[in-house]
């Protein structure tokens, strides 16, 4: 037992364990037990589970409350949806969508798109060249909390009526949709949507790393350090703007691989699926999950999703009325997320010991506020 | 704040490793997995053995359209219990799967994978929006399953794999605007919302008015749900048409034909035609605001028949006496009658002897006389147009001599070449 708590205390036993549960589950469990139908539900929960690691990085551990990560989804999943389209209609061809609708000539800024190669650069350059250049502007200006919320907000509002706007070129509300192919695989195979499932679910597992590494590397530390005393960290010698937009941009990037590998598994994107409300929804997984923790954000959005579709099989009628109530009840007793119930329920016992668990304490340090600008008072016995 | 312990080549190293490992992981899965000629391998899982059959309902009950769609989901509940009471479908009672489809197209596109294949429906009712339908339609071709559509729509569309029992374009707008014309319409002025119906159907119109001599003085679009009109009636007023076409849909209609009334524009001065405005909306936006002004559908409350007469009163009986009916409902109530005709035709449940069966199935819908066409999967259906008439209910100002045949391409209409 005491070899046991003392090997737990090492991070590295813990992200060994951790791996393990997660590559059993993942990778093990899951299609063995799923059938094919909640297996490709469980890969789009992985997708949007992509944008919660990336939330958990720019809000629980840089303090910016990224409303509008739709903006970088939609990115993503658009310039896949269009890679896949232009791959469907074939050499030379033009969606059937353009004929229906537009004037049945391909744009010019569509061509690149026929090339698998660039749309996959693309898909992690693009979202980061927009999150950079947006992300330093903004935090240069040093906009932050509330201020940066409705910002980001204003731009996935925007982008959605910009999508809807150009019907001709984006499918407008309709979307895009009726992919056959994927890279050459066929779409309607159950086979090759299980791969898909476990391309999302490698990739998630990759990005928890990353970002398990990124927190205890002193780029983490930076982060942590900027979202509770920004002016401190520029006194000695640090450029806080440049530390939030690399999270920003890495954010982002986590955003738009989700989206990419959305559009395959889901079949359709659409300006429903990138708009404000999505965007909110993206957040409120990684809330109710515990923003500041390695695992909450993938644990809470899986959450929120699976019981956001169980609950409408359920009650078709009134699902929406539960799913309100997790939020309230979260919000209002658990605001650092489902994880801080694991630091209560651990402490249980109340035997304090010297240091506090490092979980626990980064959770309670930042349930003060958004942005946990954070007066002195607040963090200074932490 | 303590130091922090940095490994950092320790930890990249296991990064890398634990990459390479997720990375393989699916590379495995993909070449096994190699599935590029299995084409059409989807095998149903319907099950006809028992003494009951599944279907589904797929409407949105929750989000914005819920409002519309929870009236079609009705009038469907009231169909299914009509057929249970009377026996069924080929001996078997109906088992009802409801889902919600949330007002987003990719929870349609979910649920409908989710009633084919985890419930295994033998047929799917459901869907309202373009974008609801598009969503859906490579579900159903992707199982080989079917879906029955309810509401008119643009038309340019004929999947096998979908039986649209609402009108296409040349049931609806085209007579909607011979009628116009009759009346003495030379120019029109098009208000729409921002998706794919009305951009197509004002398509369709310039090509129609082009043709016929009229004249287009202006066409404007506003977002799904904006309710600010003064700009858009402003303009739509100093245009001075003879009439507006009106493919607004939901609440904006609302607050356009507030506006419209505050302007001081009436039905005697510019006529406003409306497609997406049956009696379920008339209350929402206030008798007053749109009394006299006419509307283009297939079918109304008021319809003299006497399938109508025992629609609307079981309807009412089920519902309440206050509740009205509506186009699309009729269609719903219409779609799932139409589904038990081609099924008892075909003797069996599955999609292709459905399809086979498909054409010629006729039933007496509360609208009239309806006959499938089994190469587009539309139906024949008789146009009306009407006016709202004080009560809120809709009365009938014409109607088409007969049924008239679907033709969702508009192929029989020489000025829409080059539309499709």
């Amino acid at each position: 037992m005491n070899t046991f708590r003392s090997l737990w205390a090492t991070t590295w036993f813990r992200l060994l364990v951790g791996l393990a549960i997660g590559i059993v589950v993942l990778f093990v469990l899951a299609p063995a037990g799923l059938s094919d139908f909640r297996l490709s539900l469980l890969a789009r929960f992985l997708c949007v589970a992509m944008v919660a690691v990336g939330i958990g990085l720019a809000w629980g551990q840089g303090g910016m409350l990224v409303m509008g990560q739709g903006v970088f989804f939609g990115l993503g999943a658009y310039l896949m949806a269009m890679h896949l389209k232009l791959a469907d209609a074939g050499p030379g061809g033009v969606p059937d969508f353009m004929l229906l609708y537009g004037t049945g000539e391909l744009p010019v800024w569509w061509e690149p798109l026929r090339s698998p190669a660039v749309t996959v650069i693309l898909i992690v350059a693009l979202p980061a060249l927009v999150a950079g250049v947006l992300g330093y502007l903004i935090f240069r200006r040093a906009v932050r909390g509330a201020y940066f919320a409705i910002l980001s907000q204003a731009l996935v509002a925007a982008f959605a009526i910009l999508l809807i706007g150009q019907q001709q070129t984006t499918g407008g509300t309709n979307g895009l949709n009726g992919f056959r192919g994927f890279f050459g695989y066929d779409l309607n195979d159950p086979a090759n949507q299980r791969m898909l499932y476990f391309i999302a679910a490698a990739v998630l597992v990759g990005m928890v790393l990353i970002v398990w590494q990124l927190r205890r590397s002193r780029f983490g530390e930076l982060l942590v350090a900027v979202r509770d005393q920004e002016n401190r960290t520029r006194f000695l010698g640090y450029n806080p703007a440049l530390v939030k937009t690399v999270a920003y941009v890495i954010a982002a990037v986590f955003a738009a691989i989700g989206g990419a590998l959305f559009v395959p598994i889901v079949g359709i994107i659409s300006p429903a699926d990138v708009g404000v409300v999505p965007s909110i929804a993206f957040l409120a997984g990684v809330a109710i999950g515990g923003r500041a923790t390695l695992l909450g954000p993938v644990l809470g959005s899986i959450a929120v999703s699976a019981a956001g579709s169980g609950l409408s099989e359920t009650f078709p009628a009134a699902w929406t009325y539960f799913q309100g109530a997790v939020f309230i009840l979260v919000v209002g007793f658990l605001p650092g997320g489902l994880a801080e119930l694991v630091g209560r329920v651990r402490r249980l016992p109340a035997r304090r010991r010297l240091r506090p668990d490092p979980t626990t304490a980064s959770t309670t340090g930042i349930t003060s506020g958004i942005d946990a600008p954070g007066p002195d008072t607040e963090r200074i016995h932490a | 704040m303590t130091a922090v312990p940095r490994r950092p080549i320790r930890a990249t190293l296991a990064l890398a490793a634990a990459l390479t490992m997720g990375l393989s992981a699916c590379g495995g899965a993909k070449v096994s997995a190699d599935g590029t000629a299995a084409a059409n391998n989807a095998a149903s899982c319907v099950d006809t053995s028992g003494d009951s059959i599944k279907i589904g309902f797929l409407n949105s009950l929750s989000g914005t359209m819920a409002i519309s769609e929870k009236t079609v989901n009705d009038s469907l509940n009231l169909a299914a219990e009509e057929i249970n009471a009377g026996g069924g479908v080929l001996g078997k009672k109906l088992q009802v799967v409801t889902e919600d489809g949330a007002s987003e197209p990719t929870k349609f596109a979910e649920k409908a994978r989710k009633l084919i294949t985890a419930d295994c429906t033998a047929a799917v009712f459901g869907g309202w929006t373009s974008a609801s339908r598009k969503a859906m339609l490579p579900v159903f071709e992707g199982a080989n399953s079917l879906l029955f559509y309810p509401v008119q729509y643009e038309g340019l569309e004929a999947s096998k794999n979908i039986f649209y029992s609402g009108a296409t374009t040349n049931q609806q707008i085209i007579p909607a605007l011979d009628y116009l014309r009759e009346k003495g319409a030379k120019s029109l002025y098009l208000v729409g919302s921002d998706y794919v119906f009305p951009r197509t159907a004002n398509k369709i119109i310039t090509a129609y008015a082009k043709e016929h001599g009229m004249e287009i003085k202006g066409e404007e679009y506003a977002p799904l749900g904006h309710t600010d009109f003064s700009t858009i009636v402003g303009k739509v007023r100093s245009a001075n048409a003879d009439a507006v076409f009106n493919t607004l849909n939901g609440d904006s209609n609302v607050a356009f034909f507030k506006e419209y009334r505050n302007a001081g524009l009436t039905a005697d001065t510019m006529p406003v035609m409306s497609v997406s405005i049956a009696e379920e909306e008339v209350g929402g936006i206030g008798v007053d605001n749109v009394q006299n002004q006419l509307v283009a559908w297939n079918y109304y409350e008021t319809v003299d028949s006497p399938q109508n007469r025992t629609f609307v009163q079981a309807f009412k009986a089920k519902y309440g006496q206050n509740r009205v009916t509506s186009d699309p409902m009729e269609a719903a109530y219409t779609s799932l009658y139409l589904w038990k005709a081609m099924v008892e035709k075909a003797g069996a449940f599955d999609t292709a002897a459905i399809q086979n069966a498909a054409d010629g199935v006729t039933f007496d819908a509360p609208e009239g006389k309806v006959t499938v066409n089994g190469q587009n999967h539309h139906i024949a259906k008789t146009a009306r147009i009407g006016k709202i008439n004080g009560t809120g209910l809709i009365d009938s100002v014409w109607t088409s001599p007969g049924p008239i045949d679907p033709d969702p391409y508009l192929t029989t209409y020489p000025w829409a070449k080059g539309l499709s």
